[in-house]
């Protein structure tokens, strides 16, 4: 079996007395689509902060692409080819989508109207080919998902670490994205998924991650891990249940 | 090109009434104008395109102004040799208070603090200091000749300082294009986004820290040829630092017209109140202060954006139309 592409090690990140992320290991194998799931506060976005280079990791490796990559500044880590995405979107407001999918596709791409053709091409792949002239601010919430997307993507990105992409949409919306997400993983790029919506994890993803309270509780398939008895106990109960049933039959 | 368009109609109607107007008022005016434009250009290549707001410029201005008056004095270089000595002094200074700031990374009102600290430090250097002339200043002998960058008529410096907003002009409409300029945009509007997209964001705030310093000592540089006389309040003092920054802010930040504009509006609000009040000290200050707040109020865009707003709602309009 190849290398994989990304090997978490032992990371553990800790905010005074409270260990965020304690004692993470995990390793994602080239061109799969992965999902890391768990209660809120488990951790999630901090370990994903840590990986990219957000947060310095106070113990642990991450190794990328066969390179030691701790506490590497995010700019650096994006140009060896991983970038993040933001759970509260963030756009440059002020420009256009056209121009913000551009500071993306500038990480290789020095002239600005090659920059800007480029931004094109990606848009279309995220669907936001009809908007690319209209400014950032303007666009409604699914949109801002996809032009997070669509700048990571423009990065020319080999390893993406989306946080809740699908967040704050509703069914339809969400029913319109999977599609996108499973075409940019058809496409080669190895893709790491934050989700709380579990329709999306059970139709994406082929392997999961369960974190709560920063610790590692499961991980396989999406199947196995909704009927670990650890992971509905961390998701307190019933209540998940109940949600899981709801999430699989819209 | 659009922008190389309107640059070169600019060029061509300012340089047209510096060389045919032969009313001292007039070409006055515009010197004041476009010496205060090339100011708030400079402050809207850092603030306006950067999002870092200095309240200090003045330190870059009075580094070029000290570096143009003493390379003169004391070195006895020709003073147009020194223009570009007293900008790269500038720039140096811009590189050394970005490097400081940007790498502790301080931001907002902390880099306008810290810009504002270094310029009063900067003032009280140049009053004890032998070789600035401390509070008596230093004054260039006078020697008109265009070769010794001193005219006879404001036409001369009317015409240096066209060249020099030019320039500004050209650089603003380069980041406009460019992937430094999108950068350099992308760090001003969210500095994490930019940062997972492979931006270093303090490379980046420090390259427009160090061309902002360097058009800003280039003003100093001017300021010092003009008037043949430079003091530490003039140099280091408040009253230039708020000077770049409001025909910046009153234009419209991040413009490539704004800081013209604004300027423009703020030397006539200043001809203007000096008619109406006479020789009240400090009355311009006090007006300027009642526009920013105006400015800020209603218009957060300045006047570019008013244009901008207008042009959009004529598109939408159009664009009905159609639909």
């Amino acid at each position: 079996m190849a290398e994989p592409l990304l090997q978490v090690q032992g990371l553990s990140v800790a905010f005074g007395g409270l260990r965020a992320v304690d004692d993470v290991s995990l390793s994602v194998p080239r061109a799969s689509l992965t999902a890391l799931i768990g209660p809120n506060g488990a951790g999630k976005t901090t370990l994903f902060a840590s990986i990219s280079g957000f947060l310095k990791p106070d113990a642990g490796r991450v190794v990328f692409d066969g390179h030691d990559i701790t506490g590497q500044a995010p700019h650096l880590n994006a140009r060896a080819g991983m970038t993040r995405t933001f759970q509260i979107v963030q756009p440059f407001a002020a420009q256009t989508v056209r121009e913000n999918i551009a500071v993306g596709a500038h990480l290789h791409i020095a002239g600005r109207k090659a920059a800007l053709a480029e931004a094109e091409q990606v848009a279309r792949r995220v669907g936001l080919a009809g908007q690319l002239d209209r400014p950032a601010a303007e666009l409604t919430v699914a949109g801002r998902k996809r032009l997070e997307l669509a700048r990571a993507l423009a990065t020319r990105a080999r390893l993406l670490l989306l946080d809740e992409v699908l967040a704050g949409l509703n069914p339809q919306e969400i029913a319109d994205m999977i599609p996108v997400v499973r075409g940019i993983a058809a496409g080669g790029i190895t893709v790491v998924m934050i989700e709380h919506v579990m329709q999306a994890v059970m139709n994406l993803a082929a392997h999961v991650w369960v974190l709560a309270q920063g610790r590692l509780i499961a991980q396989g398939s999406p199947a196995q891990v909704t009927r670990d008895r650890k992971v509905i106990e961390a998701y307190l109960g019933h209540g998940t249940a109940a949600r899981l049933r709801n999430a699989v039959s819209p | 090109m659009k922008d190389m368009g309107t640059i070169a109609v600019f060029v061509i109607v300012v340089a047209a009434v510096a060389l045919l107007s032969s009313s001292g008022v007039t070409l006055n005016f515009l010197m004041m104008a476009l010496y205060a434009m090339l100011m708030a250009q400079a402050w809207n290549l850092l603030g306006g395109f950067g999002g870092q707001f200095s309240f200090g410029h003045a330190l870059f201005f009075g580094s070029g102004a000290y570096v143009q008056a003493i390379a003169q004095l004391n070195g006895g270089i020709n003073p147009w040799l020194a223009l570009p000595l007293a900008v790269g002094a500038a720039a140096v200074v811009g590189a050394a208070i970005g490097a400081l700031a940007f790498r502790y990374g301080l931001k907002g009102s902390y880099f306008a603090l810290i810009t504002l600290a270094f310029a009063e430090v900067f003032r009280i250097l140049a009053l004890s200091a032998p070789f600035t002339g401390g509070g008596v200043g230093l004054m260039l002998p006078l020697r008109r000749a265009a070769s010794n960058l001193q005219f006879d008529s404001p036409r001369g410096y009317v015409l240096l300082a066209l060249a020099l907003v030019t320039l500004g002009l050209l650089v603003t409409a380069w980041l406009r294009r460019s992937r430094f300029g999108a950068r350099l945009q992308a760090v001003r509007d969210n500095e994490d986004a930019a940062q997972a997209l492979g931006i270093d964001p303090f490379r980046i705030k420090l390259v427009a820290c160090v061309l902002s310093g360097a058009f800003m000592g280039a003003a100093g540089a001017f300021y010092v040829q003009v008037f043949q006389y430079i003091d530490p309040g003039i140099a280091f003092g408040p009253t230039t630092s708020i000077e770049a920054l409001l025909g910046a802010i009153v234009g419209g930040m991040g413009t490539l017209w704004g800081p013209v504009l604004g300027a423009l509006a703020l030397q006539a609000l200043s001809e203007l109140t000096r008619n109406l009040f006479g020789a009240l000290p400090g009355i311009n200050m006090v007006i300027y202060g009642a526009v920013l707040v105006l400015i800020v109020m209603f218009m957060p865009r300045g006047i570019a954006g008013l244009g901008l707003s207008v042009r959009t709602a004529w598109k939408r309009r159009g664009g009905n139309d159609h639909g």
